[in-house]
């Protein structure tokens, strides 16, 4: 296999002829009275045709912007963006929205969070999927009519006919996501970028929608970028997931590779902290201390260091590239990464210097988001025996990510 | 359940809650009624943690709310350390609401937002004294410190200069102030990302610990209820499915609408397999105009005419495990003798089941 190592980040890049998107650099920032906003800062992946990227990260962590700026969706003013993203090798990055036209709904298609806000409330949805068909592929209006029904149709929208005529207010929020699913995909594109499409529907609607997105994509042989905060959701639908924080990429891996062998500690920590339904009731959370980081003063050097019960002196200074691991297409930015002896070095040092954030994980205890951990000198003495504990199993070999078979003991 | 019935009801002596029967409805114009809440009993003992948990419109907020009379239910009562709450006077309701809290959804919108932190912590006290300001100066510093926040930061700001964590950390702390004994949680993390949801988890499992609260917590995420919660009932469509302990309802789910959210709830494990091919449910039916007999019947794979034409009533199958449904996942229980209860469904002999015994359970 051939590999072509870039200077800014060594990622690894695909052959040309089966990568769809190539995202080299990306940056967008906001200029606001306040100061820059660096929402995405340096992005690069490359993603093949056909195949699914998550990409996960919490609130303001710029996973939204990115979707945003790959389609040319960030106007304003204020916005500056710089980097590049090849769409089968056409540039996207500062094409104006006329020229973005032939790009929208024909190669890219993007599907929004509130369906009832990416819909048209005053136009029927029959109206609001035939628009696009016509436009694009200059069909009849019947024509566009009978090909609008089938796809309403495949996105199983029972009654199609009848839904035709409907306003958006008439359906459900769950047919709602399907008909602007159904306007996504209705001239064919190769790249589905979904901004967490299941985020405002209840459980049952949301398995239902992150199926139909999996089938109408093996179908159509489609890509797709799947935005989203819940690790839950990609875990099983994804082939690879980006793992982002502060505006960058922080690890990013297959899928299985990521769950497996996490190597960041930010990746760690955000798996350890959601309760699982595989735990016994009432099993202690792993919460991560403080907050999301400011994005116009974000934190010098790892911006994950004021949170990171690794932290050490050096990631408070240089920001770690993102490198890759020994094992192919797993790359991670961090000095100390989860699973080496340099991360269980670190952690034994901050222990014993009693850092807030590395106490706090050890014994559980209540983190004030300043980072004032709420514990008396009694609970620390109390939880030494788990530190030991917690230490012996944060050997190199044995990646420390919670596995419900050995850390439930009282499940058998 | 799509159910009523009341066998999942302890007795009275032990139960700081008891709802029986309630009933919510709203007017939806021209003469129409939304049936929010139809016919639920339930009971929370001292200590525990009753979670709620079911699809957005199945009443489980409206349920939590009407035990605390906010609306009052249109039915039914709600007896608060044996004191029927739907019967008192409007000042004798005011007295005992001081016992009976709630957290919001929302942390920065139920919060005032023209108003210091410290005062909004202290209204409480300055409505129910004591009227010391030194006293409840005090008293909101030692809270606020319970809950994480500075008070020394904190006291002088507004809810706008916080974090939506902090924010819930302040409602919590307004909750706290007059040392409830019962708080209602109404999706209190939901609108929080996932590294400060854990941290607001446990703070309430602290502090519940600490203050020695009984919670009622409501949530969509089955993951958050199952973790902080000793109990889970499920609703649907404003009737009761399923209730019992936590670890057993996600092990062994009796209930065909129970198990269908456990299997759609995401697993962030990569080694599941997702089947992707199995369409199960259609929409959640009108409250307006809710289906006959079990109201889950219009989306359940083993509905047939009897769950059309009658209502299932609550049946034990197992340990504090009780589900509402004509042809359960696991063999109900006939005999109320504990003696006779077993854990296993297969340890059953033939016969000990009784003849309503329609479908042979399968625990997965």
């Amino acid at each position: 296999m051939t590999t072509a190592e870039t200077p800014s980040a060594g990622l690894r890049l695909h052959s040309d002829d089966d990568s769809l998107l190539v995202v080299e650099d990306l940056k967008t920032h906001f200029e606001l009275p306040a100061g820059m906003v660096k929402a995405v800062d340096g992005v690069s992946f490359t993603l093949a045709r056909g195949r699914t990227l998550g990409v996960v990260g919490e609130s303001g962590s710029g996973k939204t912007v990115l979707a945003r700026t790959i389609m040319n969706l960030n106007l304003g003013g204020n916005v500056h963006t710089s980097g590049s993203a090849l769409f089968e090798g056409r540039e996207l990055i500062g094409l104006k929205p006329k020229q973005m036209q032939d790009v929208w709904g024909l190669e890219v298609a993007m599907v929004f969070q509130d369906p009832m806000t990416s819909l048209n409330p005053v136009v029927k949805v029959g109206r609001q999927v035939t628009e696009h068909i016509r436009k694009h592929l200059g069909v009849s209006k019947t024509e566009a009519q009978e090909t609008a029904i089938q796809l309403l149709r495949s996105v199983r929208i029972p009654e199609a006919e009848a839904r035709f005529n409907n306003f958006p207010h008439e359906l459900s929020g769950g047919m709602r996501q399907r008909v602007s699913i159904a306007i996504a995909l209705a001239c064919g594109p190769k790249l589905l970028m979904a901004d967490e499409p299941t985020t405002a529907l209840d459980v049952t609607v949301q398995h239902q929608i992150l199926n139909l997105l999996s089938q109408q994509r093996k179908e159509r042989n489609m890509a797709m970028v799947l935005v989203t905060h819940d690790l839950g959701v990609v875990a099983g639908r994804t082939d690879e997931i980006a793992v982002m924080y502060a505006g960058r990429i922080v690890e990013k891996a297959p899928t299985k590779v990521l769950f497996g062998d996490v190597r960041h500690p930010y990746t760690e920590a955000l798996l350890r902290s959601i309760p699982k339904t595989s735990q016994r009731n009432h099993t202690r959370l792993a919460a991560i201390a403080g907050r999301p980081p400011d994005l116009i003063n974000p934190p010098k050097g790892c911006k994950f260091s004021p949170r990171c019960p690794y932290a050490q002196p050096k990631c408070r200074e240089e920001e770690p590239p993102l490198q890759e691991a020994w094992g192919g297409d797993h790359q991670f930015s961090c000095w100390f990464p989860v699973g080496s002896d340099e991360n269980k070095d670190a952690w034994e040092r901050n222990l014993a210097a009693g850092l807030a954030q590395t106490v706090a994980v050890a014994t559980g205890s209540v983190m004030d988001e300043t980072l004032s951990a709420t514990h008396s000198a009694d609970e620390l003495a109390q939880h030494h025996a788990d530190l030991d504990l917690h230490i012996s199993g944060t050997t190199a070999d044995d990646p420390i990510i919670d596995d419900p078979n050995t850390h439930d003991g009282a499940d058998g | 359940m799509a159910g009523s019935g009341k066998a999942h009801l302890r007795d009275r002596g032990t139960t700081t809650i008891r709802v029986e029967d309630l009933v919510v409805e709203f007017p939806a114009g021209r003469g129409r009624k939304v049936h929010a809440v139809s016919g639920i009993s339930i009971d929370l003992a001292e200590g525990e943690t009753l979670g709620l948990v079911g699809e957005s419109g199945c009443g489980k907020s409206t349920t939590a709310k009407a035990m605390i009379q906010l609306p009052p239910p249109t039915a039914g009562s709600v007896e608060f350390n044996g004191v029927d709450l739907t019967r008192l006077s409007g000042e004798e309701l005011r007295q005992i609401r001081t016992d009976l809290q709630i957290i919001f959804q929302d942390p920065i919108s139920s919060l005032n937002p023209r108003r210091k932190i410290g005062d909004v912590v202290a209204e409480p006290l300055r409505v129910w004294g004591p009227h010391d300001g030194q006293e409840q100066e005090r008293r909101v510093d030692a809270m606020l410190e319970a809950v994480g926040i500075d008070p020394e930061v904190a006291r002088g700001k507004h809810a706008h200069e916080f974090s939506g964590g902090q924010c819930q950390r302040i409602s919590i702390a307004r909750a706290l102030v007059l040392e409830p004994q019962v708080i209602i949680c109404d999706e209190p993390v939901s609108a929080l990302d996932v590294s400060v949801q854990a941290q607001i988890l446990n703070l309430l499992e602290d502090l519940k610990e600490a203050y020695q609260l009984t919670l009622v917590f409501i949530a969509h995420d089955l993951a958050v209820v199952k973790n902080i919660s000793d109990r889970v009932a499920v609703m649907y469509l404003g009737k009761m499915c399923e209730v019992s302990e936590a670890n057993d309802l996600y092990e062994r789910p009796a209930h065909p609408y129970t198990r269908l959210l456990v299997e759609s709830s995401p697993v962030p494990d990569p080694n599941i397999e997702i089947d992707d091919t199995h369409e199960v449910s259609s929409e959640l039916p009108s409250p307006i105009d809710p289906p006959s007999g079990c109201r889950f019947r219009t989306r359940c794979e083993l509905a047939t005419e009897l769950c059309e034409r009658v209502e299932p009533l609550m049946r034990k199958v197992g340990e504090d495990h009780y589900v509402a449904c004509h042809f359960p996942l696991l063999p109900v229980i006939e005999d109320d003798d504990p003696a006779t209860i077993r854990p296993q469904a297969q340890d059953l002999e033939p016969g000990d089941g009784g003849e309503s015994q329609t479908k042979e359970g399968n625990p997965t």
